[in-house]
């Protein structure tokens, strides 16, 4: 038991932990409290994988921005506790079972890949953010231009649709 | 040296919770949560390749992903915002004003 | 043991340095309000604490004992576990950020251990990144403690502030940009060794020199991304009744109080850092008797301090402050007698100094300015002080790629 597998456990765990409690809390904004710490956990398992960049990119953008904005719209919705009718009952019976067969199928076929990748030390040569911005500058910079259009057109569309009628 | 095959499994055990959280959950601010649970369950996948491929591509997709989520997040709660004060509810099978 | 001990050394040393850091950070934020309350006091022409041991040096103990024993009530109706969670987030995320700060450059040779200055090593590659990230997180405790609390003016003063941090939040990031391209690199090691290129300079080799807008960008976000004066309109006493903490008593609310005034340190640490040179010192380097200035600074003082307790009213100043000043002649003294000593201490005791004069400035706002009204403080923050750094960015990327095309080397 080395220590890299047992702080992948400890993550693993935090972040499957953080999941199951989405489901099973009552009020969004506990739900909304999980999901920061799974997106926390993920981000320690980014930085266990050497990915330093989008490590603290994921705590500042998803973490710091998303899921305040989740949390504003629920305190400002004043969201309370949600129930849950026969229907949704129903659907959840068969939805467990679709979903263990879709994750086990997925788990099963990687777990019993017998081409299993060599993983190779560290992302190589560049250290992770200088060589991510040299692709992002060179060879995607076209993409990058389009997401700030679209992030243009996400606040435009954000504001317009929040926006008080105007009677 | 974690092996790569534990992070893909646990990037799909993730997605499989997404997915249930998708279709048994009734509040609409969840549902949109359980969606962006499901995109870092990916995310999770395209680093592990990434670090397993020594190639930086895949982390650069996520800086993409991690984008387009927030500007999806954004656009998807304005219009949970004006749901909420058309139907007052945010239980999503009272929006069911097309239903026969 | 001994093998045990040499096995998890490096753990060891880290758990060490981490209570150490710990109880200096926390006397250090107490007596930064008896600081503050002194010197916001002698600004208003009056004299602040002076009865609570002498000069009034012992009212942080006593405002410290008031808050473990106050009743600490709990609004009804309010969400238990966020309710609890939230000024421990606060307080959490807060001394986090300390942990990644250098607070030297070399370390000390200990039982064959290199002993850093500083909680996490110096070649962290994201350090200033991974600051901006815990402040990023610190929205939670202040969104969080409003609406837990169950009553309107808590909600209305946290959604306010939260909306106002993460505004300002926009600007911090985009005016550090600038420092970043001219260093090359996140690391807060690597920042100030870029301002170092040329010691015969000195203090004109800083980064605040080409990067004066950025700095200025910088520190008034700052400023609003710490809720202090003048822009603490959420968390006034005359405005929301104290805005997001008015449900919390006791010791929760001297969580919230001791979170606000790390993130105070840990901005002047920032802020000493990336535009004053951090730990380098102001003199040229060729002026090596400047080496001799905490000494200097240190015995006179030392001996004010004696002077000024000698004739002091009460029996225990009498003794306690001539024995403080002793302890400072005895300091001042051994820098000068051991050579090696005073050639370490130089770093950190440039890099304290700016902290404090950074944490004055801040005082010094709180006693002078008026505070901005809620709109105000957005639009100033939308409509100004963002396109303001984005210009910086702009300005510094094309001087830096002029310098590299035309200029020859960069």
């Amino acid at each position: 038991m080395t220590a890299p597998l047992v702080v992948f456990f400890v993550l693993a765990a935090l972040a499957v932990i953080g999941a199951v409690s989405l489901i099973l809390q009552k009020h969004p904004i506990h739900s909304a409290l999980s999901l920061i710490v799974v997106m926390i956990a993920l981000a320690g398992l980014y930085l266990l994988l050497g990915a330093e960049f989008v490590a603290a990119v994921q705590i500042i953008v998803y973490g710091g921005a998303i899921m305040v904005l989740f949390v504003f719209v629920i305190m400002l919705l004043n969201a309370g506790i949600e129930e849950h009718t026969s229907i949704s009952k129903m659907a959840g019976v068969p939805g467990l079972l679709l979903v263990v067969a879709l994750a086990g199928f997925v788990a099963a076929t990687i777990a019993r890949s017998t081409e299993s990748i060599q993983a190779t030390s560290q992302t190589g040569e560049m250290a992770s953010t200088l060589g991510i911005s040299n692709m992002i500058f060179k060879d995607f910079v076209y993409p990058f231009e389009l997401t700030s259009f679209l992030i243009l057109v996400a606040v435009l569309g954000a504001t317009v649709l929040a926006q008080r009628e105007k009677s | 040296m974690v092996p790569t095959n534990y992070y893909v499994i646990l990037s799909a055990v993730l997605f499989g919770l997404g997915v249930f959280a998708f279709i048994f959950k009734r509040n609409i601010i969840t549902i949109f949560m359980s969606i962006e649970l499901m995109l870092n369950a990916v995310n999770l996948a395209f680093v592990a390749f990434s670090q397993a491929l020594g190639k930086l591509d895949g982390q650069v997709f996520v800086l993409f992903v991690i984008v387009v989520a927030a500007a999806e997040a954004a656009v998807g709660l304005g219009i949970i915002i004006l749901i909420a004060r058309n139907r007052q509810t945010l239980n999503v099978e009272r929006v069911n004003l097309l239903k026969l | 043991m001994n093998s045990l001990l040499s096995a998890n050394a490096e753990l060891i040393i880290t758990v060490v340095k981490i209570v150490l850091l710990l109880f200096i950070v926390l006397t250090v934020n107490a007596y930064l309000t008896w600081f503050e309350r002194k010197v916001v006091a002698h600004m208003q022409s009056r004299w602040g604490p002076h009865r609570v041991g002498p000069h009034g040096l012992l009212q942080p103990l006593a405002d410290g004992v008031k808050f473990l024993f106050k009743e600490d009530p709990t609004p009804a109706g309010a969400d238990k576990f966020v309710y609890y969670l939230a000024p421990l987030l606060a307080l959490a995320l807060a001394l986090t950020g300390l942990a990644l700060i250098p607070f030297g450059p070399d370390p000390i040779r200990l039982f064959g251990h290199d002993i850093y200055l500083g909680i996490a090593p110096p070649d962290v590659n994201i350090g200033i990144l991974a600051l901006f990230a815990i402040t990023a997180m610190g929205v939670y405790g202040v969104a969080l403690a409003g609406w837990s609390s169950n009553s309107k003016y808590p909600l209305l003063g946290g959604l306010r502030s939260s909306a106002q941090m993460i505004s300002y939040e926009l600007a911090l990031t985009m005016s550090v940009v600038g420092v970043l391209l001219m260093a090359g690199s996140f690391n807060l090691k690597k920042i100030i060794e870029a301002q170092a290129l040329h010691p015969e300079w000195g203090l004109f080799g800083w980064n605040v020199w080409p990067q004066i807008l950025g700095f200025f960008c910088f520190f008034i976000a700052a400023v609003a991304e710490t809720n202090r004066v003048p822009f603490d309109l959420p968390e006034a006493e005359s405005e929301l009744v104290a805005g997001f903490h008015t449900e919390y008593a006791s010791f929760k609310f001297a969580m919230f109080f001791i979170a606000e005034y790390t993130s105070m340190i840990t901005v002047s640490c920032l802020c000493s850092i990336m535009f004053f040179g951090g730990w380098l010192s102001p003199f040229p380097a060729s002026w090596t008797f400047a080496h001799y200035l905490p000494s200097a600074i240190l015995i006179p003082f030392g001996l004010w301090v004696i002077w000024d307790g000698i004739r002091y009213e009460t029996l225990f100043g009498r003794i306690i402050l001539p024995g403080l000043g002793t302890a400072f002649v005895a300091m001042g003294a051994a820098f000068v007698l051991l050579p090696d000593v005073n050639d370490f201490i130089q770093a950190p005791f440039w890099l304290l100094s700016k902290i404090l004069v950074f944490l004055f400035v801040y005082v010094w706002m709180r006693g002078t300015l008026p505070r901005f009204r809620y709109d105000q403080l957005m639009a100033f923050g939308w409509k100004l002080l963002l396109p303001l750094s984005i210009v910086n960015v702009i300005v510094t990327s094309f001087v830096i790629l002029a310098k590299m095309t035309w200029w020859g080397a960069k």
